[in-house]
């Protein structure tokens, strides 16, 4: 198992390396170059012309790569245009309100979406069968933000069920510790603070699942559907087994296998879509701040963020991966 | 009282737009406690799903039409709900799968899917239910049985696997076993050790073994009655030796002539029967096999074929059956008087054992007039 | 008698006939497949909705009652009240007093515009790198295997990124506009038509036919072109199929980053529904007009490009 684990973080370094060199040209080939992603688009012929000196943009290309990487290595991502703060202060600020969006949005996911599918594979061509795939069909071709909107609309303006935007009811002076603001309400015993942050969550996190929820009944649905009609499923019923251990021990732990790949592939749906709900939701996280980066032109940021994401991206996957071989012992071996 | 017997059994599946498929239609026979019996056709016979009918195994789906009557010691396996019908299967009943990789579960460890059946018909649990299934994988003969419970299916091979499924089929002392060609897919020095575990396991334990297969060398070695099928009907039915020796039915006939032989000539051919198991008859028409027979005549076509019952138990369903060689009306008259009480082996025939008779002409007079009331011959009389 | 017995061994014969023949026929695989698919009412669904698409972005500009781009009505115009649906205009008009109902119908050529165009993008550029990449693998050999190496390791890295924010960075370096929205859509989906097009062309250099193909002495490349990719063309075609309905809808979320089009004379479904979400309150037909526009639409592509998927699938043909 380590050693698996070892050999996959080693497969990571030529696709991170790789990365590498298509941002460090990206921030080259931009319009203006990389003055203007330090300066904005305010710098004078004067300034711009200092900050290419300091970039050393006249040195060889080669030299001007490997100073970046020691830069990227060092996670030094360069300063903010727009706030003139450190892009990795930036991040860290804004990254817990993410990753408990999504977090909560893959919850909403997996937790009706499994179910779901597992129902309707097992009441093929009924109602609930017809209903969920036809609803998961139209779930994927919603956008995303135009579905935020809606909800915003409705639940939140007419309503009023739940509030429009932000993180947190910022009256509630609630006590950060660690950015998590569901979590700080918990550990400061701030049950009010807690429960507003959760509150706070639910029609962004509701907008963000629809693709993963569709996709993840889609393929429970057919997984479930293709693993009824294995030859073991038939030993296990030829054994008299209960269907409850059918069902439980065969079944649903071999249908599981789709499913667990999908979810890594899905982070990467919901990082996407990240951007488009915290837009609509005023929702302090990352996402919202990469909307603003990309109106303001704050290339170092959009560029750090865009950085940070991809190896965060390509980590979950790599987790996904190796719990996937704790489910399935033929991966384990190979 | 036989352990199984099957009556009239039928299947079809009915889908919308396409026409209803009768993939068993009026399959009819019994097994004997202990008794070792065959199963044999071409695939798509209706033989496995015979064997899936009588468990209960069919999938479930719209269309799909079960009848006649399945009696397992008294019970109709048929008529039962799902739950005595879960626990009749597994401990009364078990079955064997044709392939073995595809019919493990390939996430569990092999102990766990030997102990759940313990647990659930004999109630062992924990280190109780693990030293059974030790006890089941050695009686199966799987080396290291201890550290094999914590392998997955694929770390075992193809041979072991089958092991493995068998035990979990002999784990509760089954009084019939059902196997469904679980020899095909292993290779053929494999194949033989499976067929003798299997024998050796319903000999001691006194198990019926229903043997599903193509191989009628499998059938040869096995069983003591068999039961040839065609489109879903039983054609013939007979003791091993007079089958071998005299098969009647004319597709029987074309099964025994398609096998290579080593004691054939050099220049001898192989008798294929010609044409596929798709080019049937609907049975309510004529004989099935009538547009691939090579005696066929205008009466096959008439209608279905009756079941011939013939002097020594078997029977067969033909109206212009092949004839039996050398065999005078004399011999005939003998044996009819010997036969019911004389078993398989007192069938005398000049005919060299497993011969297989000259290759059946079209209105090939049958050289034995009386042999069996085949229409045929009344009406030559 | 003999009568009876000649017509009964007629029967015998037409039937024996017509089993041989149902033998022979051998349906090809695309005439089942479009069998199946006529059969199958998810994808009569799709074909109408992407008939009806597909026409009025046609020969809609040419039938529409008024330009879209001119702003006739921009005195009714009042903020937060623009005029309704009404004779003259069918659904309105928008904040700056333009036709909606035409926009609508010259946003769809648009809309199709963006959708083919991206998608043609990935196609060519995908099958291009995933089918140099299967070529390779193919033909083994250290450099095969070298080439095909590369090749895989740059898809990862373009898969590394979540796709919208690989089209962000895209757009951030290419500056916004239609053509942007068109290239970044298309470039997220490479990653996808290579990795299916090698897959199924590697699954298909492993079967068995072009084992006996290899056997009979037919030359490499000839096996390729004539048995690999013909046969591994159907899933990237059902990809390509799928693959229109998502890049109109990222076109869309492109368009509300304001990413999009940024010519406001040709209107374009997306641009619209991401302009709309101002209006939100005071004219929530705006955004909901576009967005059943995208949704119908996407939905077409998908049933259809779903249901050629499963007329496809070997393991369903029977």
């Amino acid at each position: 198992m380590f050693r698996f684990i070892v050999r996959r973080l080693l497969q990571l370094i030529p696709t991170l390396f790789g990365l590498s060199v298509l941002l460090f040209i990206w921030l080259h080939r931009l319009p203006g170059g990389p003055e203007t992603a330090i300066l904005g688009e305010r710098g004078t012929p004067q300034m711009r012309a200092a900050i290419r000196r300091s970039l050393g943009l006249d040195e060889p290309i080669l030299v001007q790569y490997a100073r970046f990487l020691r830069r990227m290595i060092k996670l030094d991502l360069g300063t903010s245009t727009s706030t003139k703060r450190a892009v990795t202060t930036e991040f860290l600020e804004r990254f817990p309100g993410t990753v408990e969006l999504t977090v909560m949005a893959m919850v909403i996911a997996i937790g009706i979406g499994i179910p779901l599918g597992y129902l309707a594979a097992r009441r093929r061509g009924r109602f609930l069968d017809h209903a969920s795939v036809g609803g998961s069909l139209i779930g994927i071709c919603i956008p995303v933000f135009f579905l935020a909107y809606v909800l915003k609309a409705i639940f939140a303006e007419n309503l009023g069920w739940f509030p429009s935007s932000g993180r947190q009811d910022p009256t509630l002076g609630a006590t950060r510790v660690t950015n998590f603001f569901v979590l700080d309400g918990l550990m400061t015993r701030e049950w009010d603070a807690a429960a507003d942050a959760l509150w706070h969550l639910v029609l962004p996190a509701v907008a963000l699942a629809s693709i993963p929820l569709a996709i993840i009944v889609r393929i429970t649905r057919a997984s479930v559907l293709e693993v009824l009609n294995e030859d073991f499923v038939r030993t296990a019923e030829a054994k008299g087994l209960t269907e409850r251990t059918v069902r439980g021990r065969h079944v649903l732990r071999n249908s599981m296998l789709p499913v667990v790949t999908s979810i890594g592939l899905l982070t990467g749906g919901l990082l996407s879509g990240a951007v488009l709900t915290e837009t609509v939701f005023a929702y302090g996280g990352i996402g919202a701040f990469i909307y603003e980066a990309i109106s303001q032109r704050d290339y170092p940021v959009l560029m750090g963020f865009i950085l940070i994401i991809a190896v965060v991206y390509v980590l979950v996957n790599l987790i996904v991966d190796l719990s996937y071989s704790v489910i399935d012992p033929r991966v384990r071996v190979r | 009282m036989a352990l199984l017997e099957v009556d009239d059994l039928s299947v079809t599946f009915a889908r919308r737009g396409q026409r209803t498929v009768n993939a068993v239609d009026g399959v009819s026979f019994s097994v004997d406690a202990g008794e070792v019996v065959g199963l044999v056709g071409e695939s798509g016979c209706g033989k496995s799903v015979t064997s899936l009918a009588i468990m209960g195994l069919l999938p479930k789906q719209p269309g799909l039409k079960v009848g006649g009557k399945a009696v397992f010691d008294g019970t109709d396996l048929l008529q039962l709900d799902d739950r005595s019908r879960r626990d009749i299967r597994g401990r009364d009943v078990a079955m064997i799968f044709q392939d073995p990789l595809s019919s493990l579960n390939p996430v569990i460890p092999i102990g766990l899917q030997v102990t759940e059946v313990l647990t659930r018909h004999r109630g062992m649990k924990g280190a109780a239910a693990e030293k059974e299934a030790v006890a089941l994988l050695d009686r199966v003969g799987i080396p290291d049985p201890r550290r094999r419970l914590k392998e997955y299916p694929h770390q075992l091979s193809g041979g072991m696997r089958q092991r493995a499924l068998i035990a979990m089929a002999v784990a509760c002392q089954p009084r019939l076993l059902i196997a469904d060609e679980p020899t095909t897919a292993l290779d053929v020095t494999i194949q033989a050790q499976i067929l003798e575990l299997l024998k050796d396991l319903v000999r001691d334990s006194g198990t019926a073994l229903v043997m599903i297969t193509h191989d009628l060398g499998v059938v040869a070695g096995m069983c003591e009655t068999i039961n040839v099928l065609y489109a879903g009907k039983v054609v013939e039915t007979a003791r091993r030796r007079p089958l071998f020796r005299e098969p009647r039915h004319p597709y029987t006939v074309g099964l025994l002539g398609s096998v290579p032989r080593l004691d054939a000539g050099r220049g001898e051919r192989l008798n294929p029967i010609p044409g596929s198991v798709r080019d049937v008859l609907p049975w309510v028409e004529g004989c099935a096999f009538a547009p691939r027979c090579a005696r066929r005549v205008d009466e096959c076509v008439d209608g279905p074929p009756e079941l011939v019952l013939a002097h020594d138990g078997r029977s067969y369903r033909c109206v212009n059956p092949a004839p039996v060689p050398g065999v005078t009306p004399d011999a005939a008259q003998a044996l009819y008087r010997e036969a019911p009480a004389a078993g398989e082996d007192a069938v005398p025939t000049p005919a060299e054992p497993g011969a297989v008779p000259a290759q059946a002409v079209p209105n090939d007079p049958p050289t034995v007039p009386g042999f069996g009331p085949a229409p045929r011959e009344e009406e030559s009389q | 008698m003999t009568v009876t017995a000649g017509k009964k061994r007629e029967k015998l014969d037409r039937l024996a006939e017509l089993a041989a023949r149902d033998d022979e026929q051998g349906v090809s695989l695309w005439k089942e497949a479009f069998r199946r698919l006529r059969r199958n009412p998810a994808a009569i669904v799709g074909a109408v909705i992407l008939t009806l698409f597909v026409l009025v972005a046609v020969i809609g500009p040419f039938l529409v009652p008024h330009p879209p781009e001119a702003q006739l009505w921009k005195g009714e115009v009042r903020l937060g009240d623009f005029p309704g649906p009404r004779a003259e205009n069918w659904f309105g008009t928008d904040q700056l007093g333009r036709d909606e109902f035409s926009r609508m119908i010259v946003g769809a050529r648009q809309t199709l515009l963006v959708g083919v165009v991206s998608t043609l993008i990935g196609l060519a550029i995908g099958s291009l790198i995933g089918g140099v990449a299967g070529a390779a693998a193919g033909l083994g050999g250290r450099w095969g295997r070298a080439v095909d190496n590369v090749l895989m390791r740059f898809i990862d890295m373009l898969l590394a990124m979540p796709s919208l924010l690989l089209a962000i960075s895209i757009a951030a370096l290419l500056g916004a506009g239609l053509t942007t929205v068109m290239i970044a859509v298309g470039v997220v989906s490479v990653p996808v038509f290579a990795r299916l097009l090698r897959g199924s062309m590697i699954a298909q250099s492993n079967s068995d036919y072009v084992l006996a193909a290899t056997s009979l002495g037919v030359k490499k490349p000839k096996i390729a072109l004539t048995h690999v990719v013909p046969n591994s063309l159907a899933p990237v075609i059902v990809q390509a199929t799928l693959t229109l309905a998502t890049a109109i809808i990222e076109a869309a979320a492109l368009s509300f980053l304001g990413l999009g089009n940024n010519d406001a004379s040709i209107p374009e479904w997306g641009v619209m529904l991401a302009d709309a979400q101002s209006y939100l309150d005071s004219a929530p037909r705006l955004a909901v007009l576009p967005a059943l526009a995208i949704i119908v639409t996407a939905l077409g592509f998908t049933l259809l490009g779903e249901a050629m998927r499963e007329a496809l699938d070997p393991k369903l043909r029977k």
